[in-house]
C-alpha cells in the first residue's frame, strides 16, 4: 500500500511568528500520488505549514522533495522545482486581468497545460479579459487553481482550502477539478470540509497545537469517534455517529 | 485669455517635472513599500553629472551638447538607483524602517557631497538657443524648455504604460504591487523587479534632473530635496503605485500651484498643495486612483 | 536594584560634573576649540543639551509608540517662532510670552494630532509632513512681517532679560538647556514607565492587540504625540534663547529628518540611546565644519578633502554604515559592551 515513493518529505519544522511558536516540529512525509489530507481544527498550524514548506515564513528544520534539500532556497527557486501552490484566500491578483493571472503564472521553459485548464474551467476562457477582481468567489477559486495546474513540470501541489466559502454546487466543481489534478500531480490537501475530504483523499496528516498528531488511512481516522472528536472538532465526531 | 494659456503651459511644464520624479518613487513605493528618500539625490546627482558633460564638450554644437548632456544625466541617474538598491537596500530585505533609514542616509550624504563638490550656489547652465527662446500658442508666448518638459513627461507615461500593460515584468510589477508574496509563489524572483523599478526610476529621475536643469536655466544641490518633496506629495494625492494617478496628480498639483500663485498671492498655491494633499487622505487615505486595501 | 543604584549614582556624577563645569578653566584640546568655561563651549555644549531633550521628545512618537512623524520640526519651530515673536515684536514680557508659547505648544499638536491620526502609517508620515511643510511655507511668507522670512527673525538687544543677554551670560543660558534636558529626561522617563507609556509600547508592538484590550489606542496616540510636541517647543524656546534668534531652517522635513537620524544614530525606543544620539550629533555637527578648516585637511587631495569637509556627509555615511551594520544604534554597543542583552 504504501510502496509508493515518498515525494515530500518535512523533518522538524519549526516556525515562530512573534512570540507564539506555530509549528513545534512537524515531520510527515507525502508520497507520490493521489491526494493526502492534511487536516485538524482552525488555528493549529496548517496553513504555516504550507507556507513553511515554500519558505513564505522564516523556519528552522527540513523540507526536502524528492530527495533534494529545498530549505535554504528562496520562495521561487522551491516553486521552479515544481511546487505549486493555492492559497487559502485565492490571492488572485485582482487588477490583472484572468488571462494576464494566468500568462503571469506560466513558467518559462515548461509546457503549459491550457487543455486542462480551460477543460475544467470554461468559464475562465469566456472570462480571459474580465479584472479579476470582478469575478466571484468561486471563479477566483478556479482561476487560483488554473495557476496551480497550468505548469506541466508542478510534482506536487499544496492547495490550501479550496472550498471554503464557496456554494455547494461549485463545491462539487472544484472536488471534481481536484481529482483530475491528482491525476497529473501529487497533492497535499488542506480541508476543513470532512465530507469534502473524505471522498477525495486516501493518506491524512492531522495536526494539534502545532505537531502531527496522527498520520495514516483516513478511515482508521474517521473509525475511531475519540480521535475524530479530539482532533477534528465535534463536526467531524457527528458526522460518523 | 493668453495669460490662463501662459500659467496653463507652466503649471503643466511643472507637473510634468513633478511626474518624471514621482513614477519612480510610486512604482518603487507601490513594489517595494520602500518610502525612496534617496530620490532627489538621483535627480541633483544626474543634473550635476549632465552639467559636467556639457561643461566637458562646450566646444560641440548646442544641440549635440545637450543630447550628451540628456543622455550622461539618465544614465547617471539610473545607475546610481540601481547601484544603491543593490548596496544599501537589499541587504536590507525584510527591514522596511531599515530601507526607508538608508534612503534618508543616502540622501543626505549625496546632497552633502555635490555641495562640496561644486557649491551650494545655483550655477547657469547652457542650452541650444531655441530652448530659452518662446513659441506662439493661443495668442501667449510659451517658453520652450516647458513644451520639451510636457512632451517628454508624456512619452515617458506612454512608455512606462506600455511597459506595464504589455511586457511580463510590466505584468510582474504591477501583481508585485498586489501581492509580492504571491508573486515569489508563482515561481518568480522579486528581486529582479525590484531592481528593474530602482532602474526606471532612477532614469527618469535623472531625466527629470536634465529637464529641470533647463526648465530654470540654473542647477542647484537644493532642488532635488524640493522636487522630493512635490512628488511624495504628488504619488499620495495620486495614489500610491499608480502610475496614471501621479500622471492626474502631477498636472492638478502644478496647476494649483500656478494658478493660486498668479492669482491669489505668492506661496499660497504652494500652501494650496499642502492642504489639498492633507484633504485627500483624510477624504481618500488610498488616494484618488489607488487601490484601497 | 543593584543596578538601579549604580545607575542613578553615575547619573548623579554626570549631572554634578555638568553642573560645576562654566567654572572650569579646564582647555580640551581637539575636542572643543576653547576651555571648558569658554562662552563658544558652553553654547555648543547647551545646543548639545537641547538636541539631546528635542530627540528624546521625537522618539517619544517614533520610538516608543511607533509613529513615523515627519513633521517634528513644527512643534520644535512652533517653540522658537511663537516666543521669538511674542518677544520682539509685539515686546512681551519674558513670561507672558512664554505662557503663550505654552498655550500654543498644546494646541497645536492637539488639533493637528487629532486629524493626523486618523490615518495610519505612511499616509500619517504624509500628513504630518504636509502640515510641516504647510508651517514651514508660512514662516517663509513673513505673514505682516512677523517672521522675517528667509531673514529669520534676531532677537536683538534689550529684549532678553539682562541675566540672559550679553556673552558674559552664556553660563546661564548653559544652565537653562542642562536643567531642561533634566527635566525633559525625568518627564520622558516618568511618562514612559507610567500606565499610558506602557500602552504606547504595546501599540508599537501590535495596536489591534491593545484595542482588543478595550483600549482606544487614539487617545493614547494622541497623548504620545501632544506631550512630544510640546516638549519640542520647549526645546524651541530653549533653542531661541541660545541662538538669539529664529531661522527658518529650523521648520524644514531637512530638519526633521536630522532629528530621525538623530534618534536612530543613538538607538530607537530608548531613553538614553536618544539624548545621546542628540547630543552626538550635533556636536559632530558643529565641530566636522570646524575640522573641516583645518590646516591639515586643506592639504589632502580633493577626492579626500572635498568629502572629509562637508559634516552632512560624513553623518550621511555614518548613518548608513549604522543602519546596515548596528540596528539598535549607538546605545546598544555601550549595552552590548556592558554585557546585557542587545534587544532589551
Amino acid at each position: 500500500m504504501n510502496a509508493r515513493a515518498p515525494l515530500l518529505e518535512l523533518h522538524d519544522l519549526r516556525v515562530t511568528i512573534g512570540e507564539s511558536q506555530i509549528l513545534q516540529g512537524v515531520s510527515f512525509t507525502v508520497r507520490e500520488g493521489g491526494i493526502t489530507g492534511l487536516l485538524g481544527r482552525n488555528g493549529v498550524g496548517k496553513t504555516t505549514t504550507l507556507r513553511g514548506i515554500l519558505g513564505l515564513v522564516p523556519r528552522t528544520g527540513s523540507v526536502t522533495l524528492a530527495q533534494a534539500e529545498l530549505t535554504a532556497l528562496a520562495t521561487y527557486e522551491i516553486v521552479r522545482r515544481g511546487v505549486g501552490y493555492v492559497p487559502e484566500d485565492r490571492d488572485v491578483f485582482a487588477g490583472l486581468s484572468v488571462e494576464e493571472n494566468l500568462r503571469l503564472a506560466e513558467r518559462p521553459g515548461a509546457a503549459h497545460r491550457y487543455d486542462l485548464v480551460y477543460e475544467l474551467f470554461p468559464e475562465l476562457r469566456e472570462r480571459a479579459a474580465q479584472r479579476a477582481g470582478t469575478l466571484s468567489g468561486g471563479q477566483q477559486q478556479m482561476v487560483s487553481l488554473a495557476r496551480a495546474l497550468l505548469n506541466a513540470d508542478n510534482r506536487i501541489l499544496l492547495i490550501d482550502e479550496p472550498t471554503k466559502g464557496l456554494a455547494p454546487l461549485i463545491v462539487k466543481r472544484v472536488a471534481d477539478a481536484l481529482r483530475r489534478a491528482a491525476e497529473v500531480a501529487t497533492i497535499l490537501l488542506v480541508e476543513q470540509n470532512l465530507a469534502v475530504a473524505h471522498r477525495l483523499v486516501k493518506d491524512v496528516i492531522v495536526l494539534d497545537q502545532g505537531r502531527v498528531v496522527f498520520s495514516g488511512d483516513v478511515e482508521e481516522l474517521i473509525g475511531d469517534p475519540v480521535l475524530a472528536r479530539r482532533y477534528l472538532g465535534l463536526a467531524a465526531a457527528r458526522e460518523v455517529h | 485669455m493668453s495669460t490662463i494659456v501662459l500659467l496653463a503651459v507652466t503649471g503643466l511644464g511643472l507637473g510634468a517635472l513633478y511626474f518624471l520624479v514621482a513614477a519612480g518613487l510610486s512604482l518603487i513605493w507601490g513594489l517595494m513599500r520602500v518610502l525612496n528618500f534617496a530620490h532627489g539625490a538621483f535627480f541633483t546627482v544626474a543634473s550635476y553629472a549632465a552639467w559636467s558633460a556639457s561643461q566637458a564638450l562646450a566646444s560641440a554644437s548646442p544641440w549635440l551638447q545637450w543630447f550628451v548632456a540628456l543622455l550622461v544625466g539618465m544614465v547617471t541617474g539610473g545607475l546610481f538607483a540601481t547601484l544603491s538598491e543593490a548596496v544599501l537596500i537589499r541587504p536590507l530585505y525584510q527591514r522596511h524602517i531599515g530601507q526607508v533609514l538608508v534612503t534618508v542616509g543616502l540622501a543626505l550624504a549625496t546632497v552633502a557631497l555635490v555641495e562640496g563638490g561644486f557649491g551650494s550656489d545655483p550655477r547657469p547652465v547652457s542650452m541650444p538657443a531655441w530652448m530659452s527662446a518662446t513659441s506662439p500658442l493661443f495668442g501667449a508666448a510659451i517658453a520652450n524648455t516647458r513644451i520639451v518638459a510636457i512632451v517628454a513627461a508624456a512619452l515617458v507615461l506612454l512608455l512606462l504604460l506600455f511597459f506595464l500593460r504589455r511586457t511580463r515584468y510590466g505584468l510582474i510589477v504591477r501583481a508585485g504591487v498586489e501581492n509580492r508574496a504571491m508573486v515569489s509563489a508563482l515561481g518568480i524572483d522579486v528581486q529582479r523587479a525590484f531592481t528593474l523599478v530602482f532602474a526606471i526610476g532612477g532614469t527618469a529621475a535623472g531625466l527629470a534632473g536634465v529637464l529641470a536643469a533647463t526648465y530654470y536655466g540654473t542647477i542647484d544641490p537644493a532642488r532635488g530635496t524640493s522636487m522630493l518633496i512635490s512628488a511624495f506629495i504628488v504619488v499620495v494625492i495620486g495614489g500610491l503605485g499608480s502610475i496614471t494617478g501621479s500622471a492626474l496628480a502631477a498636472v492638478i498639483v502644478g496647476l494649483l500651484q500656478q494658478f493660486l500663485n498668479f492669482y491669489a498671492a505668492t506661496g499660497v498655491g504652494d500652501f494650496a498643495v499642502v492642504i489639498l494633499l492633507a484633504v485627500v487622505l483624510l477624504v481618500r487615505p488610498a488616494g484618488l486612483l489607488g487601490a484601497s486595501s | 536594584m543593584k543596578r538601579l543604584r549604580g545607575g542613578a549614582l553615575v547619573l548623579g556624577v554626570i549631572v554634578l560634573v555638568a553642573i560645576v563645569l562654566p567654572f572650569l578653566h579646564v582647555p580640551l584640546p581637539g575636542l572643543m576649540e576653547g576651555t571648558l568655561d569658554s562662552p563658544g563651549t558652553l553654547n555648543l555644549l547647551g545646543l548639545c543639551f537641547v538636541f539631546g531633550a528635542l530627540a528624546l521628545s521625537y522618539d517619544v512618537v517614533f520610538g516608543y509608540t511607533g509613529l513615523l512623524s515627519f513633521g517634528h520640526a513644527l512643534y520644535f519651530a512652533t517653540g522658537v517662532y511663537v516666543t521669538a515673536i511674542a518677544l520682539a515684536r509685539w515686546h512681551w514680557s519674558m513670561p507672558q510670552a512664554l505662557a503663550l508659547t505654552a498655550v500654543v505648544a498644546l494646541v497645536l499638536p492637539l488639533v493637528l494630532g487629532a486629524i493626523c491620526l486618523r490615518t495610519r502609517e505612511i499616509s500619517f508620515a504624509m500628513v504630518t509632513l504636509a502640515f510641516a511643510e504647510a508651517g514651514s511655507l508660512l514662516v517663509l511668507q513673513n505673514p505682516f512681517g512677523l517672521t522675517g522670512g528667509e531673514e529669520g527673525l534676531a532677537l536683538g538687544a534689550g529684549v532678553l532679560p539682562a541675566a540672559l543677554a550679553g556673552v558674559v551670560n552664556t553660563r546661564n543660558l548653559y544652565w537653562i538647556a542642562l536643567a531642561f534636558l533634566v527635566v525633559v529626561c525625568a518627564i520622558v522617563w516618568w511618562a514612559v514607565n507610567s500606565p499610558p507609556g506602557r500602552v504606547w509600547q504595546a501599540i508599537r508592538e501590535n495596536e489591534r492587540r491593545v484595542a482588543v484590550l478595550g483600549l482606544n489606542p487614539y487617545l493614547y496616540k494622541l497623548g504620545a504625540f501632544v506631550l512630544s510636541g510640546f516638549l519640542a517647543s520647549g526645546a524651541g524656546v530653549v533653542y531661541l534663547l541660545l541662538q538669539g534668534g529664529a531661522n527658518p531652517q529650523v521648520t524644514t522635513a531637512s530638519f526633521t529628518l536630522t532629528l530621525l537620524v538623530m534618534v536612530v544614530l543613538g538607538g530607537v525606543g530608548t531613553l538614553w540611546g536618544a539624548v545621546i544620539g542628540g547630543i552626538v550629533y550635533e556636536y559632530l555637527d558643529f565641530r566636522l565644519v570646524e575640522l573641516s578648516n583645518a590646516s591639515a585637511l586643506q592639504n589632502l587631495p580633493a577626492v579626500l578633502r572635498v568629502p572629509l569637509s562637508e559634516p552632512l556627509f560624513i553623518l550621511g555615511t555614518l548613518f548608513i554604515v549604522l543602519v546596515l551594520f548596528v540596528p539598535g544604534g549607538l546605545g546598544s554597543l555601550f549595552r552590548r559592551a556592558n554585557r546585557r542583552p542587545a534587544n532589551a
